[in-house]
């Protein structure tokens, strides 16, 4: 019966089996190579600023008030004004950017406004923020009459952080499925009912990491705050959390560093460290309260 | 006459879906829509409850009358879709609780008094055959029900608004064989009470439900008449025949 005999050898390590397993077995220690190439700078940077921050990394410079033209005493001003630069203009950006995106996702249809709409948000979004501070410089600081002021800064951050908050959030609305939205509006759901019931509690934990993630690029910016409303130094009270009103200038870490760092002569060396160590610190805070945020979210996730 | 449907023509953009078509709809009949696919079915159903408002670049002609108004120029398209109930060819459960995807309607439609709504919720579950495999569960979420059971789901949630007219969108297209027939029967329950527009791609289920029957080929109607007829050996059309016998489609 058996004519053919049934092939033995299904399962033989042949030469080109061996090569597939030596090639994947490289092919892994390549990537793990670079994954790992990618947290040794993070890891570098992290170590050397900590260890040169090292000699005036305390308490009382975060709170105490710079002394004898920055060369002593402490970041508070600035720290300060970083906060408030970033909380308004997110205060302005936030809400404008999540509201438009909702519009632009769910409301209107495919048209040519439509379409303008979006090359203008992914172009803004690219535009440098030298740019965007020039801009800011115009509009607000000079055109609405502003001048230097919290304000004209936090209004040029919102303008730059917008369009990528407006992207970001339809990028969360969109991941929700087509499907449950026509199944809302099968049963006589209005658009609004629908966003509520089914597309926004689906879609928040990625559009509040959206938002977050604009906290570090406003703190981070020099550019558009030294040329719209940031100043070297301003007199402040030690620990004061009301130092400034809307239309005074401010201090802010990113220029402050830059400050410490190039425009001052001698200056301890471990101040312009101490303050990235602060700058880096409270971003990565924010952003670790955005991956608990999401964390957290994630678990209530319904699909 | 529940709805009355005469020259609808529907083109996505430059492409024809609907070339002219006009029928009726008697009260409380299962009428039976057949056709191969892409022949405009679920774009039919679509005109139907004015869900085609969503499709960008349409142009829609012709008049559909549904109890004396004119659907296709209604502004009110909301109750529309109340009194014309639709299922998806898909199951969808609502990521929200068994409970909330049945009384969602309900309570978009302004009714919030939790005992009406406790109500509504177990009538409908009990219509669509789901009652008493979630009546223990009902709180739990909606999407973690099997596929067969999230398309009972789907129908009990069309049931909650208590339309008029119940389209079905080629149900027992994801389900298995054993839901199918558990569907079909509550369909046969449902015949007295309200209207059944049957899109199917089983011509099989067509035979066996459906008082009347359309096929549907292309935009056009091909046949439109008692099932008896239209399954019999001696269709009106010779294409009718072939279609319903596997012989093209
Ligand atoms: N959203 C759409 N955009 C463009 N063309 C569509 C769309 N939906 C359906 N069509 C076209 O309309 C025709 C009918 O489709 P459809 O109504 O889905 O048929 P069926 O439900 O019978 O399969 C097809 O040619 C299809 O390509
Ligand atoms: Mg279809």
């Amino acid at each position: 019966m058996d004519a053919i005999a049934p092939p033995v050898t299904r399962f033989a390590r042949t030469p080109g089996v061996a090569r597939r397993e030596r090639l994947q077995a490289v092919a892994k220690w390549v990537f793990f190579t670079m994954a790992l190439a990618m947290i040794v700078p993070l890891v570098a940077i992290v170590v050397y600023l900590l260890v040169q921050a090292a000699p005036s990394l305390n308490w009382e410079f975060l709170v105490e008030v710079p002394k004898k033209g920055m060369r002593e005493g402490g970041i508070w001003p600035a720290f300060v004004g970083t906060l408030y630069l970033v909380a308004i203009s997110l205060a302005i950006a936030a809400p404008i950017g999540v509201l438009a995106a909702i519009y632009l996702n769910e409301y209107s249809r495919e048209s040519w406004f439509n379409r303008v709409i979006n090359l203008a948000v992914i172009n803004l979004a690219g535009v440098p923020s030298i740019v965007h501070a020039l801009f800011g410089l115009g509009a607000f600081v000079y055109a609405a009459r502003f001048g230097y002021s919290i304000i004209s800064a936090s209004l040029t951050l919102a303008i730059m952080t917008l369009p990528v908050i407006i992207a970001s959030t339809r990028e969360a609305l969109a991941s929700v499925p087509m499907s449950f939205r026509e199944a809302c509006w099968n049963v006589g759901a209005t658009r609004w009912q629908t966003i509520r019931a089914v597309v926004l509690p689906n879609s928040i934990s990625g559009i509040l990491t959206g938002v977050i993630l604009q906290v570090s690029r406003a703190a981070g910016e020099t550019a558009p705050i030294m040329f719209t409303g940031a100043v070297f130094f301003k007199a402040v009270q030690r620990g004061d959390w009301f130092p400034y009103r809307l239309g005074d200038q401010c201090m802010a870490l990113s220029m402050h560093l830059y400050t410490v760092s190039t425009q001052v002569p001698n200056v301890r060396e471990s101040i312009p460290y101490a303050t990235a160590v602060v700058l880096l610190g409270s971003v990565l805070l924010v952003n670790a309260t955005a991956i608990a945020v999401r964390v957290w979210l994630r678990g209530r996730k319904k699909w | 006459m529940t709805l009355e449907v005469r020259d609808l023509r529907l083109a996505y953009g430059a492409r024809e879906a609907l070339r002219g078509i006009s029928f009726d709809v008697n009260r409380n009949e299962i009428f039976g829509v057949i056709g191969p696919a892409q022949s405009g079915k679920t774009s039919l159903l679509k005109c139907l409850n004015r869900t085609i408002d969503q499709v960008a670049g349409t142009t829609l002609s012709g008049t559909i009358r549904f109890d004396g108004e004119d659907v296709l120029r209604l502004r009110d398209v909301f109750s529309l879709r109340r009194r014309i109930g639709m299922v998806a060819p898909l199951p969808v459960g609502l990521p929200m609780s068994i409970y909330d995807n049945v009384a969602f309607a309900p309570r978009c439609a302004g009714m919030h008094h939790r005992a009406d709504l406790d109500a509504i919720v177990e009538r409908c579950l009990r219509q669509a055959a789901l009652w008493d495999e979630v009546k223990d569960r009902l709180p739990s979420l909606g999407t973690a029900l099997s596929g067969g059971q999230q398309q009972r789901l789907t129908i009990a949630r069309a049931l909650s608004h208590q339309p008029e007219v119940l389209c079905l969108d080629e149900f027992s297209i994801a389900i298995d064989p054993v839901t199918t027939m558990r569907i079909e029967d509550v369909l046969r329950e449902l015949r007295g009470e309200m209207t059944i527009i049957l899109v199917t791609n089983l011509v099989q289920q067509a035979r066996r439900l459906a008082d009347r029957t359309m096929f549907l080929w292309n935009g056009e109607i091909v046949e439109l008449g008692p099932s008896s007829v239209v399954f019999s050996d001696t269709p009106a059309s010779r294409r009718t025949y072939e279609y319903v016998n596997g012989i093209f489609g």
